[in-house]
């Protein structure tokens, strides 16, 4: 069966959807990111949509599921890129894709992950200051 | 009696019959001098005039949806088309064909000099053919205002909807006037589109000119800013003025979780700041400077 | 009061065939010159319905026609099923309404992104479900 590649980027997963998507292949990549998140013990992971033409309800669930599980393993993923026409039809569907992290492209998406890490960093370099004070 | 007929009575007196149509035509005084030419009207006529002939040659009813009359509604077709985006009126356009029932009924009563029963079949089957001609070419003209006054309002909505970036990564659309789902739909379209081109991050969306936001103007904000929060973008609606605070807490509206200033000074300064500007004043009473 | 330019049919029987089902739809919207936006709309709408289709009728059939009334065109398409069919209409068609594990916005979500929606079913008399987008 065909799937979707996922690349390593540093403490970054990239994976950019370029297929016209049918269900089992979502829920590969589904089961394919969650894989990678653990063994690589990525902190982030970018999905680029840009070149998707369409996301029903379907495709939107598995967005929201990799957000929710990436969390559950310690890592953020943002959605990069969603098409003007495609992200309309959605409001209109009636999924607004709460608790998914978004980003105009691969760039804008990588800053904002940065941010994220950076915080955690900051957070977690304190803790080992306080022992010592 | 059959189409044929008619078309050989035609064919037998087309010089007398052309020249009366087009003078006719001429002394009605509804032929618009200013836009045709006089030469223009009579190679029209005699064009139209040769396409019927062959036509009738080839069909045996006055229907004109049959593949033997195409010649004929393809002429008519882009006559009355052209002759709606040049500006005639309804009745001027409709002459055309209209003018042409006094040459035919005359040819006919000279065919039949003597046959009333004929004369008359004859004529019940020119009357017939013309009135279909020129619902045809009414039809057509109609359909080309139609599109005129469609893209006409497109062409309006589009321009009453101007996204403008105020600054890097800022982009601002002033609404004014109301916002029905149509127009908000253009309104949405554009603003996305504006955000992907420019890269924006965070859009203002000013209400100053909005008369009245009732729950479903409210309703066609959210949605935008659902769509452009879909994209990686948030937006801050400015420009609520009082009043229209006061309603929108009176009939329960809901923006949610949207950032609201009540001016577009105030929604630029907290854009700035999220996207990490910083403005200071160089100099009591100097220009402002960005940092 | 429109006329049919052109009519195609697809089977849905298995998963594969929604993805027929997108294909086919946009390529019509296309040559109707829907805009960018409806034919995002409409092969959206599509999707979900195919999917439905599939999962709870069973599979099907799925008819296409583009339409024309005089200057307007429209993209017509039909979901037939013979499956258990649909017990309360109106429950179905509300959001957040689902028997089948999803995220119950097929029906309703799918209404909202097209211009008219029909639906005929009942009991044991299998679902046929109608959707047109026009210009």
């Amino acid at each position: 069966m065909d799937r979707i590649p996922i690349l390593t980027m540093g403490q970054f997963l990239l994976v950019t959807i370029q297929v016209d998507m049918h269900d089992r292949l979502a829920m590969a990549l589904q089961d394919d990111l969650t894989t990678r998140i653990t063994t690589s013990r990525a902190k982030g992971v970018l999905i680029d949509i840009s070149s998707l033409e369409i996301v029903d309800s379907f495709i939107g669930r598995m967005l929201g599921n990799i957000s929710s599980m990436a969390r559950v393993l310690g890592a953020e993923a943002v959605v990069v890129g969603m098409q003007p026409a495609v992200a309309i039809t959605l409001v209109e569907l009636g999924l607004s894709l709460d608790g998914v992290h978004t980003a105009l492209d691969v760039e804008k998406g990588m800053q904002l992950l940065r941010r994220y890490i950076g915080a955690e960093f900051e957070e977690s370099l304190s803790d080992v200051d306080d022992p010592e004070n | 009696m059959s189409l044929s007929k008619l078309s050989e009575i035609l064919n037998a007196d087309r010089t007398r019959l052309l020249a009366e149509w087009v003078s006719y035509q001429n002394e009605s005084g509804q032929v618009r001098g200013d836009l045709i030419t006089e030469r223009e009207l009579t190679r029209e006529s005699e064009q139209f005039f040769e396409l019927l002939r062959e036509a009738l040659g080839r069909e045996s009813s006055a229907e004109l949806h049959r593949p033997g009359y195409k010649g004929v509604r393809d002429f008519l077709g882009e006559l009355s088309r052209s002759r709606s985006r040049l500006g005639f009126t309804p009745s001027e356009t409709a002459l055309f064909i209209l003018s042409m029932k006094r040459p035919v009924f005359g040819a006919v009563q000279r065919a039949f000099a003597g046959d009333a029963a004929g004369q008359a079949a004859a004529l019940w089957m020119a009357t017939e053919l013309l009135d279909n001609l020129g619902l045809f070419t009414m039809e057509t003209f109609m359909e080309a205002r139609e599109e005129v006054i469609k893209g006409q309002q497109s062409d309006m909505l589009e321009l009453s909807t101007p996204v403008v970036q105020l600054w890097d990564g800022i982009v601002a659309l002033p609404l004014i006037g109301t916002l029905d789902s149509n127009r908000t739909s253009i309104v949405m379209e554009t603003l996305l589109q504006v955000i992907v081109q420019t890269r924006s991050e965070i859009a203002i969306i000013d209400i100053t000119g909005v008369p009245t936001v009732d729950t479903q103007v409210a309703q066609h904000l959210l949605k935008t800013v659902a769509a452009a929060r879909l994209m990686g973008a948030d937006c801050i609606i400015s420009g609520i003025r009082p009043q229209i605070a006061q309603t929108m807490v009176h009939l329960q509206i809901d923006l949610g979780n949207v950032i609201t200033k009540a001016t577009m000074a105030e929604a630029l300064r907290t854009a700035m700041h999220r996207s990490g500007f910083v403005v200071t004043r160089k100099s009591a009473g100097g220009l402002l400077h960005q940092k | 009061m429109s006329t049919i330019l052109k009519t195609e049919k697809l089977d849905v029987s298995e998963e594969q065939h929604i993805v027929a089902v997108r294909q086919a739809v946009r390529r019509l919207a296309l040559e109707i010159k829907l805009s960018l936006v409806d034919q995002t709309k409409i092969v959206t709408a599509a999707s979900e319905l195919a999917r439905n289709l599939l999962i709870y009728g069973g599979g099907g059939e799925v008819i296409l026609r583009t339409l024309s009334a005089g200057i307007r065109h429209g993209l017509k398409v039909e979901f037939i099923d013979e499956g258990p069919g649909i017990e309360d209409l109106e429950l179905a068609l509300r959001d957040g309404f689902t028997s089948g594990g999803g995220m119950g916005l097929g029906l309703g979500g799918a209404k909202r992104l097209v211009n008219e929606f029909e639906i005929d079913s009942a009991p044991g008399r299998g679902t046929r479900i109608g959707i047109t987008r026009w210009k």
